[in-house]
């Protein structure tokens, strides 16, 4: 979690007074003083973090650069994030006016050039714009947003919300499959149109978060699942998750890390190019040995190793098989 | 990226219903994951550009979004010409030459 505001370790609120401010300083000083609390390393850290926050809040100058960000709780200088970089760079285009050209648009200065500032609106003729007599029409701007949604919700579709304003909404619908960086446009959802003209476009570019455990190529999903000691010499029937709930999986006896066994038809399922494609899952397995300090275990294979020496790494060289009898 | 929470800790002076009315006003805008919204470098250079204004020149909020959409215009054209530059310095040394001719000097009495 976040780093503790020193209003936070006072206990005041941030437009206190200085009076007050000092007077919650006392109280914690004393309650916490490592002179009334020996040997107890928890009262002591917090006696120096209510020391920290009052000598950064009784100091009015200190204080008030602290309120405005400029430096953090430690009273170390925080790098400003200066707007105008930002705002030229490739994330201002998010903050332009409405009505500004689209990205990849110059007409403003197109609108200009060649006109000698005469009328504008020839290129917007093609989008449905244009001057006539009555009055001015100019197509609405479209609107750009970015979405994130995990991957489940990716691989499976489905519908996403996407907040505009803390009461505005646009239900957004994800169609299975979809990859990352994709823009999805919605007609008419930008800003609204000048004079008879349509509005234009919401267009949100999708983002994916990673999943913990599920990995896509294409249209396969790929994971791996650890299975236990016995589970792969045994062989067994487990639960396998895959992106449209789990799934029951027979694990072949004599089963080892790294095998793969193929879950058909359990990838994505999506249309592309016109046709239905469907992705297979892949699952490899890992063994994951677990009580690796059973005495049982161990007194087990200590027998058992006797009669079956075996050298995993003989396929690396000489030299390796000593290490697997120590 | 951060969240709310993260924001107005970070701002003492900034708190969260009026970031909410900031969002609305479309001052800021912040990407919605779910239910939350995620502020990029960008939003949060923002809101720290309007703390400094709303302080520095004791600015009200009718008057800020006067400002705001000042500002914008300006960054917008700003970056406008940046692209226009761009594709200048792109073309054939003698297509340069030629704009360069052509664009009038600037003179102190040619107003």
């Amino acid at each position: 979690m976040a780093v503790e505001t020193p209003y936070e370790v006072l206990g005041v609120k941030p437009n206190a007074s200085a009076d007050e401010i000092r007077k919650a300083y006392r109280k914690l000083a004393k309650e916490f003083h490592p002179d009334l609390n020996p040997g107890k390393p928890a009262a002591e850290a917090r006696f120096k973090a209510v020391s920290a926050a009052h000598e950064l809040l009784s100091d009015p100058e200190k204080r008030a650069r602290y309120d405005r960000g400029e430096i953090d709780e430690s009273g170390a200088e925080r790098p400003r994030y200066s707007y105008r970089p930002h705002a030229e760079g490739a994330q201002g285009w998010k903050y332009r006016p409405e009505g500004e050209a689209d990205i990849g648009d110059l007409d403003d200065l197109f609108a200009m050039f060649g006109r000698g500032g005469g009328a504008a609106g020839a290129r917007g003729g093609s989008r449905g714009g244009g001057r006539s007599g009555e009055g001015f029409s100019m197509p609405g701007p479209d609107r750009h947003y970015s979405l994130t949604i995990d991957f489940v919700r990716a691989a499976t579709g489905g519908k996403e919300r996407l907040g505009l304003s803390p009461s505005e909404w646009l239900d957004v619908t994800i169609p299975p499959g979809i990859e990352e960086g994709q823009i999805l446009r919605l007609k008419g959802k930008g800003g609204p149109g000048f004079g008879s003209a349509p509005p234009g476009d919401a267009l949100i570019e999708i983002h994916i978060a990673p999943h913990p455990f599920f990995r896509r190529e294409g249209e396969d999903i790929h994971v791996e699942l650890p299975v236990s000691l016995a589970e792969a010499v045994l062989g067994a029937r487990v639960p396998v998750p895959t992106v449209t709930g789990p799934v029951t999986m027979t694990i072949p006896k004599g089963s080892d890390t790294g095998a793969q066994l193929r879950l058909r038809g359990k990838g994505i399922h999506r249309r592309r190019q016109g046709k239905e494609v469907t992705g297979d899952q892949y699952v490899t397995l890992k063994v994951v040995i677990g009580a690796s300090d059973d005495p049982e275990l161990a007194k087990f294979l200590e027998d058992w190793a006797e009669k079956h020496p075996t050298d995993p790494r003989h396929a690396m060289g000489q030299g390796t098989a000593q290490g697997a009898a120590a | 990226m951060i969240g709310v929470d993260e924001l107005v800790r970070r701002f003492a002076e900034l708190n969260s219903v009026e970031l909410a009315r900031w969002i609305e006003n479309r001052w800021v805008m912040p990407e919605s994951e779910g239910e939350r919204w995620v502020f990029h470098e960008v939003d949060v250079a923002r809101v720290e550009l309007i703390l400094d204004i709303r302080r520095e020149f004791a600015v009200d909020d009718e008057a800020m979004s006067l400002v705001l959409r000042l500002l914008d215009q300006v960054y917008s054209l700003r970056r406008q010409m940046r692209r226009l530059c761009d594709a200048l310095e792109q073309q054939p040394p003698e297509v340069r030459d030629a704009i360069r001719r052509a664009l009038p000097t600037a003179r102190r009495d040619s107003a």
